[in-house]
């Protein structure tokens, strides 16, 4: 396989929040710690993870874009060198593009077309949002509409559309299609998969394994604010060619592998276990997991797990 | 037309309601204890009918609505004029000060609630915030003190009350004179507008700068100016006009209280004599009128609305 540049890199990347409780006695919680996820060109990954693991703020952390309450650790490398503040605030909306979960994240008062151009007026915006809702199916109508005015199957493009005003190399879809149905998501995901195709690479952002593997080349699995597990999609035809005891878990709680689910709860932030924070509920848990867990290449994937 | 109607009716009645109950007699207050004193009992009488003391007060208030169905709203006791040429000379020189203040402080509050609301926690913010927290807890006839002190006796560079300079016959009056005249009342009332008009405006541009469309926005690089030129402005300006035109009634509750500080004499001064003089159709007339002013206002924000916002405008012809 030819080597591909890598868009995004993202090494040991952490977020916590600064918190206030009962007076001022101030806490921090560390709600990401230890995500490792690397996009290249051309080339959909899939983090995969379940509700309030912290991933949108992965999203928003890549666009410089967390609240003002974050404070954002590790190193995140883009085309190549470190995404600083000042090169999130130059690229974010034209070479890195966020695409959104729902029109909630469209001004409700503004008509659709200025605002995909970002309330420009001139000739060529014009003529390439026309031609963007083209390639969409969008009639020019459409434009013309206010986000309440849409309907359900033109939301989705839309949304998608926002993201092709720019040059966009890196394109992260934060929960694209919550509570579609299957055909819809399908639909919404080629979407995405015919980006990644054109050449940017695509971070999709989800809490839908089997949605992820249909579509993503990669998957890397999250849990409790850490990346256990970085795998190939296609590793997800057997148990065996997982490596992470997470991992093995969301695999058979696939319908088609039985269904099954392990006992317990993610933890939250502030009850965190030290080391392997799935620990608590693992069967192979020993006093190593405890420690410091190095992410490790195993089997051309990477694994955050002493044991595999 | 029901509602307001159904407004006036109550809002009389209860005006009415207050002044029968007023332990003000009307003969001591207007005639004065010395002079009533030394008037035969005939005079008395006469005068008792004129105030109209002895009659029941239910008979009283339907002669009075009675009159005013058939567009006549009676004799002002105290002016001796019909009640309409009354409030129309009053209500000209208030509608001045009113609409000056409303305006002002509309427009004031809305920047000022803007730029605050952008950061909240900001220093402007903290600044703007708490500069309208004072202000809204002071009461109005104080700060009309408070710049009455400042502008007309020490510093001398506005007049000390009334509407137009006194010794001058009422041709030789200008519109400069009696913009010169206005200035210190308009501003008071806007003052005292303009916090309120802020604070809520603030608050709305906050919950604004928090929604997911303004971190949308930010996720495709517009800059803070754009997203305030783009996003903030439409979305809040929306019930920002809904509370201008609410905040009329409290535009008019001001001007009574400002208006007796300058001896203004307008809308609201007319109010307070026609009250402690028991000049009951005087009194009913404005209030039906202020009633009806307050009403218009929350009409027109009603139907604003409806103009303005494409969620309504557009939405209820496609359901």
């Amino acid at each position: 396989m030819k080597e591909k540049k890598t868009v995004l890199n993202i090494r040991d990347f952490s977020v916590s929040f600064e918190q206030y409780e009962r007076g001022f006695h101030k806490t921090v919680l560390p709600v990401i710690r230890n995500l490792d996820v690397t996009v290249h060109e051309g080339e959909m990954v899939a983090v995969v993870g379940s509700s309030g693991s912290g991933k949108s703020l992965l999203a928003h952390g890549i666009l410089g874009i967390l609240p003002y309450n974050a404070t954002m650790g590790g190193e995140i490398w883009y085309d190549g060198e470190l995404l600083t503040p000042k090169r999130q605030k130059m690229l974010r909306g034209n070479e890195i593009v966020l695409v959104p979960q729902s029109i909630a994240f469209l001004d409700p008062l503004m008509k659709i077309g200025s605002q995909i151009r970002k309330g420009k007026k001139d000739k060529a915006s014009k003529a390439r949002l026309d031609k963007i809702f083209e390639g969409y199916h969008l009639k020019e109508e459409v434009q013309g509409l206010y986000p309440f005015e849409l309907s359900g199957g033109m939301n989705r493009r839309v949304l998608v559309s926002t993201a092709l005003m720019g040059n966009p190399k890196l394109v992260i879809a934060d929960e694209p299609t919550p509570g579609l149905h299957m055909d819809m998501v399908r639909r919404v995901m080629s979407h995405f998969r015919e980006l990644a195709d054109k050449g940017a690479g695509v971070l999709l952002i989800t809490h839908d394994l089997e949605q992820a593997l249909e579509v993503a080349d990669r998957v890397v699995v999250f849990y409790a604010g850490t990346t256990v597990e970085d795998a190939a999609a296609s590793d997800f035809q057997a148990q065996e060619t997982l490596r992470h005891p997470y991992s093995k878990a969301l695999w058979r709680a696939l319908p088609q592998n039985g269904f099954q689910f392990i006992k317990g709860t993610q933890p939250y932030v502030k009850e965190l276990p030290d080391g392997c924070p799935f620990g608590p509920r693992c069967e192979y848990c020993t006093a190593e997991c405890q420690k410091e867990i190095a992410y490790r290449e195993v089997q051309g994937g990477r694994v955050r797990c002493v044991h595999a | 037309m029901i509602r307001m109607l159904l407004l006036l009716f109550f809002v009389s009645v209860a005006a009415f309601t207050l002044v029968s109950v007023s332990p003000i007699d009307p003969l001591q207050a207007n005639v004065g204890q010395a002079a009533l004193g030394a008037m035969s009992q005939e005079q008395i009488a006469k005068l008792s009918e004129y105030w109209g003391v002895g009659i029941p007060p239910v008979e009283r208030f339907f002669a009075w609505a009675g009159d005013f169905f058939r567009g006549d709203m009676g004799m002002s006791l105290l002016y001796r004029q019909p009640v309409t040429k009354v409030i129309g000379v009053k209500l000209v020189n208030s509608l001045w000060l009113m609409a000056i203040a409303w305006m002002l402080s509309g427009i004031v509050g809305f920047i000022l609630g803007i730029l605050s609301g952008i950061r909240e926690g900001s220093l402007l913010d903290r600044i703007i915030k708490g500069y309208s927290l004072v202000i809204a807890s002071t009461p109005a006839f104080w700060l009309a003190l408070v710049l009455l002190m400042v502008f007309a006796v020490w510093l001398k560079v506005l007049p000390i009350g009334l509407s137009v300079p006194i010794g001058v016959e009422a041709s030789g009056v200008t519109i400069a004179d009696r913009i010169q005249h206005a200035i210190l009342p308009a501003i008071t009332l806007s003052i005292t507008g303009v916090a309120n008009i802020t604070l809520h405006t603030r608050e709305k541009m906050i919950e604004v700068m928090e929604s997911d469309y303004v971190l949308f926005a930010k996720a495709r690089g517009e800059s803070t100016y754009r997203i305030v030129k783009n996003h903030a402005l439409r979305n809040v300006l929306l019930p920002a006009l809904t509370l201008q035109f609410a905040s009329i009634s409290e535009i008019f509750g001001g001007s009574v209280l400002v208006e007796q500080v300058f001896s203004y004499p307008g809308l609201g001064q007319a109010a307070v004599t026609a009250g402690l003089g028991s000049d009951v159709p005087l009194l009913l007339g404005i209030t039906v009128i202020s009633a009806v002013f307050v009403f218009g206002g929350n009409l027109i924000a009603n139907l604003l609305y409806g103009v303005i916002d494409p969620r309504i405008r557009r939405g209820g012809s496609r359901a």
